[in-house]
């Protein structure tokens, strides 16, 4: 039931003009969950809302569902299921009367709405709110009633909008793995736009990296974190550190001392590299040596900004118990792989 | 409570203009049903001058309820779909209509009757007709039912209320009746309480367009307190009032914010 | 969808444009045309100014409605700042009892003031106990401005007390850690905070006191306010053209007046008695 989404050649130019959208292609397998991942005004909830149908592609895009061209079929009837940013639940009808709306209007039997109804209820796990009215349910439970009505009609893909980004951090967290369980479970086709890249990682098969209106970078979460194709997407998903230098006889020599060098450039450089490929080490078996500048306890590791290295502060994790004061040298070994050069 | 030495001072200011403004509707009604009004209270109360009110002057009371119900039919059928256009297309065109709309209402009464019967004083039918009074008193009351029912759509997120409408399949008819409607119906029913309100109440516009066969409740008024003793108009003006004092209490009423539950945030 | 619903959307529209274009825009545009076609032509606008008649009329409206506006706001302000800032058993009833005459026409506003100060009027039966002589002004400009008070004053204190929710106390405080007494604290803190208010509901009060009818009407006074004399020159002198031309004119001043009241508050006004 659930269909593959194609993309060709879909731009959108609003009328005042700006585009929003350049020319994108785009491969969605069938019950695949593929995540828009960018910042604001990148274009990803536009992209969202050209495969839903509520904005049609500039003259020579086309949106086809498992082959077939839906790019004239509005939304009403392209059998989509959508969950909005600020939920939409309509604020007239209670909790069961909004998971029952599409089904009404699809003129199913009331036996068979009533039968779908319960399932969803019990799915989402919202049972006890079926008569509550939309103004007394929390976020979280909002959230659930919006995904519980879009899914009540059977969609051939499940389209979310950054869904969770008006939540608080905590039900975040909680509510990415139930939604992640979910999509799981229904190998569902399913579009999911969020500019959270820890969200991104945990719930795509494929994240659709954008800037600008074009794509970045598609690939899966790893490909994405380890491998990242320029420094726009390095720099947006997770932490990196810059490091200049001069790459000579083999290494890299920075300000704080010298690194490995495996790549055959030479000269001046700027290299990319992750908090986590950078450990503590004792005194002697440092390769570079920098200063304490801040220090970040964090419960499960502790963050250094750790200056004199290169000509930026460098971002170190570690864990354990060792406190660090400001101003106190520390040593670091850098692994050498996991050095990126990047335009 | 610790009271400033100014709290009492102003509070009899403010019961004197309190009392500057309810004392006399407190006489007139009164005098309504005192038996001689020269004689005050003493003289007896009686409901006899209600009774030669309703003798003299029923049609206006009839013709009155009947424009105003009339007029709140067409603003409904002609405002609520006019709001609702106006609260989705906010372009220049749009503010465009809502300031023209305003326009009967920003000008005095008189200048708007006299345009009309400059413009149509000819079409006797018409002319002579309550459809006349109709006309003026749609012109005056639709800015206020369609002010009202835009200012309920402004405050919901109507565009993204429409589109999950529409992305459950909902046309464009099931969603304004579905969807939009039953969102607006607290500015539906404050906008037709209003209308009728200022609809019974309108003199300005109706004096002009009236006939002596389509008289209106306060053209009666104007009339009885021209030629009636006090005590007819007085009768009069109380049944002006006991018709129009529950609609300022509906109107209270409606303008009250509604109490919500308090909503709890939970993580799970 | 905005694309596609926009054929919807016209056609829920249309009513309205029609209503308006033929009953108002058409007879308006016609208005224009009789005041300026009369014997005098176009000069006929100018009449409000240059007809002694006309301009003394003008100018007791003008000064009625200014007079009028000023005590309004000075009661209302005093008498809102009050009751929006003090709790007492009875509040609420003082509130409605100051507001409910918002919707009487000006026929019955007439009434009251004969009530009050006709020659069978409360005010004349105090008077003659008090001093012997009745105190009869119903009729004269005091009873004018005394009606045109008493159905701007609901409007006024409505908007005044909704602005009073909005003053920010602290600045009230903090001119009182500086010294300042009591006055200067409403002069200096309350006054400019309320500008705004005071500008729009004060604009609201003058269009409507400037194009009021009913209430002259039935006070029948010997003062002409322009909507008399419009009144007058239409249904007793047949004189359209000066009629339609005076019309325009008031029309006009209200329309520019509530113009200002909108861009001092911010949102659509409407004016009406």
């Amino acid at each position: 039931m659930s269909v593959a989404i194609r993309l060709v050649r879909c731009a959108k130019t609003f009328p005042d003009g700006t585009r929003a959208v350049e020319p994108i292609d785009l491969e969605i397998r069938a019950g695949e969950t593929v995540v828009f991942l960018g910042p604001s005004g990148c274009g990803k909830t536009t992209t969202l809302r050209l495969i839903a149908g509520l904005e049609t592609p500039d003259p020579g895009g086309r949106v086809l569902f498992d082959g077939v061209d839906v790019t004239d079929v509005p939304i009403e009837r392209r059998e989509v299921g959508m969950v909005f940013q600020s939920y939409a639940l309509f604020p007239n009808l209670d909790v069961e009367g909004n998971i029952e709306y599409g089904l009404r209007v699809r003129r199913l039997p009331a036996g068979e709405r009533r039968d779908r109804v319960e399932e969803m209820l019990s799915m989402m796990k919202i049972t006890e709110l079926r008569h509550r009215r939309v103004d007394q349910l929390s976020g979280g439970q909002k959230q659930r009633v919006a995904l519980a009505r879009a899914l009540a009609v059977r969609p051939r893909v499940l389209l979310l909008d950054e869904p969770l980004t008006a939540l608080d951090a905590k039900l975040r967290d909680s509510l990415r793995v139930e939604i992640d369980a979910l999509l799981r479970r229904l190998s569902m086709t399913a579009v999911y736009v969020t500019h959270d890249q820890a969200e991104a990682m945990a719930l795509g098969d494929r994240i659709v990296v954008m800037s600008h209106g074009r794509v970045a970078q598609i690939g899966r979460p790893r490909d994405i974190y380890f491998a990242p194709a320029s420094r726009f997407v390095a720099e947006f998903v997770g932490t990196m550190n810059r490091l200049a230098g001069v790459a000579r006889d083999g290494h890299l020599e920075v300000t704080g001392g010298r690194i490995p060098w495996h790549y055959a450039v030479e000269g001046a450089v700027e290299v990319l590299f992750r908090p986590e490929a950078a450990v503590l080490v004792d005194a002697g078996a440092g390769q570079v040596k920098g200063r304490v500048a801040a220090a970040f306890f964090q419960g499960d590791r502790t963050r250094l900004v750790v200056e004199g290295i290169g000509p930026e502060p460098l971002v170190v994790d570690t864990a354990g118990h060792q406190e660090f004061v400001t101003g106190q040298d520390v040593h670091l070994r850098i692994d050498a792989r996991a050095l990126l050069v990047l335009e | 409570m610790r009271r400033s030495a100014w709290f009492y001072p102003q509070l009899a200011f403010t019961v004197l203009v309190a009392a500057f403004l309810v004392v006399p509707v407190a006489m007139s009604m009164t005098a309504g049903l005192t038996v001689n009004f020269f004689q005050g209270v003493r003289s007896g109360l009686t409901l006899r001058w209600i009774g030669e009110v309703w003798a003299l002057y029923r049609e206006t009371i009839g013709l009155s309820m009947a424009v105003a119900l009339a007029c709140l039919a067409v603003d409904l059928v002609i405002g609520v779909p006019a709001a609702y256009v106006l609260a989705r297309r906010r372009g220049w065109l749009t503010r465009l209509l809502e300031e023209a709309l305003v326009l009967p209402v920003a000008i005095p009464g008189l200048a708007t009757a006299l345009a009309l019967i400059l413009a149509y004083g000819t079409w006797g039918e018409f002319r002579t007709s309550w459809g006349f009074i109709l006309v003026g008193h749609v012109l005056f009351t639709l800015p206020f039912m369609v002010r009202a029912v835009l200012a309920v759509l402004s405050s919901i997120d109507l565009k993204t209320l429409e589109e999950g409408a529409a992305s459950l399949g909902a046309s464009f008819l099931q969603r304004l009746f579905g969807i939009v409607l039953p969102n607006a119906s607290s500015g539906i029913v404050a906008g037709a309480l209003m209308v009728v309100t200022l609809s019974i109440g309108e003199f300005n516009m109706t004096w002009m367009l009236h006939t002596p066969l389509t008289k209106t409740l306060p053209v009666g008024l104007a009339d009885s307190y021209a030629s009636m003793r006090l005590e007819i108009g007085s009768a009069y003006t109380l049944i002006f009032f006991v018709m129009i004092i529950p609609l300022l209490i509906g109107i209270q009423l409606a303008a009250r914010p509604r109490r919500r539950a308090p909503v709890r945030e939970e993580s799970r | 969808m905005e694309r596609r619903d926009r054929p919807y959307l016209i056609l829920l529209v249309l009513p309205a444009v029609v209503l308006f274009a033929a009953f108002f825009l058409l007879p308006m545009v016609r208005l224009m045309a009789v005041g300026a076609g009369g014997p005098q032509g176009a000069s006929a606008y100018a009449a409000i100014v240059t007809e002694p008649r006309y301009l003394r009329s003008l100018l007791s409206t003008l000064v009625l409605s200014a007079t009028v506006t000023f005590t309004t706001l000075v009661v209302s302000s005093v008498a809102g700042v009050f009751l929006q800032r003090h709790a007492f058993p009875g509040r609420r009833l003082l509130v409605a009892m100051l507001t409910f005459p918002l919707a009487f026409p000006g026929v019955v506003v007439g009434f009251m003031v004969i009530m009050l100060a006709g020659r069978q009027g409360l005010i004349g039966d105090v008077t003659h106990l008090a001093t012997g002589q009745k105190l009869v002004f119903a009729y004269s400009m005091a009873g004018l401005f005394t009606g045109y008070l008493y159905f701007s004053i609901p409007r006024v204190i409505l908007t005044l007390m909704a602005a009073a929710e909005k003053l920010d106390r602290r600045l009230e405080e903090a001119a009182r850690s500086l010294g300042a007494s009591p006055w200067r604290v409403v002069w200096d803190v309350i006054v400019p905070g309320l500008r705004p208010a005071l500008i729009s509901a004060g604009a609201i009060c003058f269009a409507t006191a400037m194009g009021a009818f009913g209430t002259a009407f039935t006070l029948a006074t010997e003062i002409e306010v322009l909507p008399m004399t419009i009144y007058t020159e239409f249904t007793l002198r047949a004189n359209f053209a000066i009629a339609a031309a005076l019309s325009i004119v008031l029309g006009a001043v209200t329309w520019v007046a509530l113009a200002l009241a909108r861009t001092a508050a911010g949102s659509t006004v409407a004016a009406a008695a």
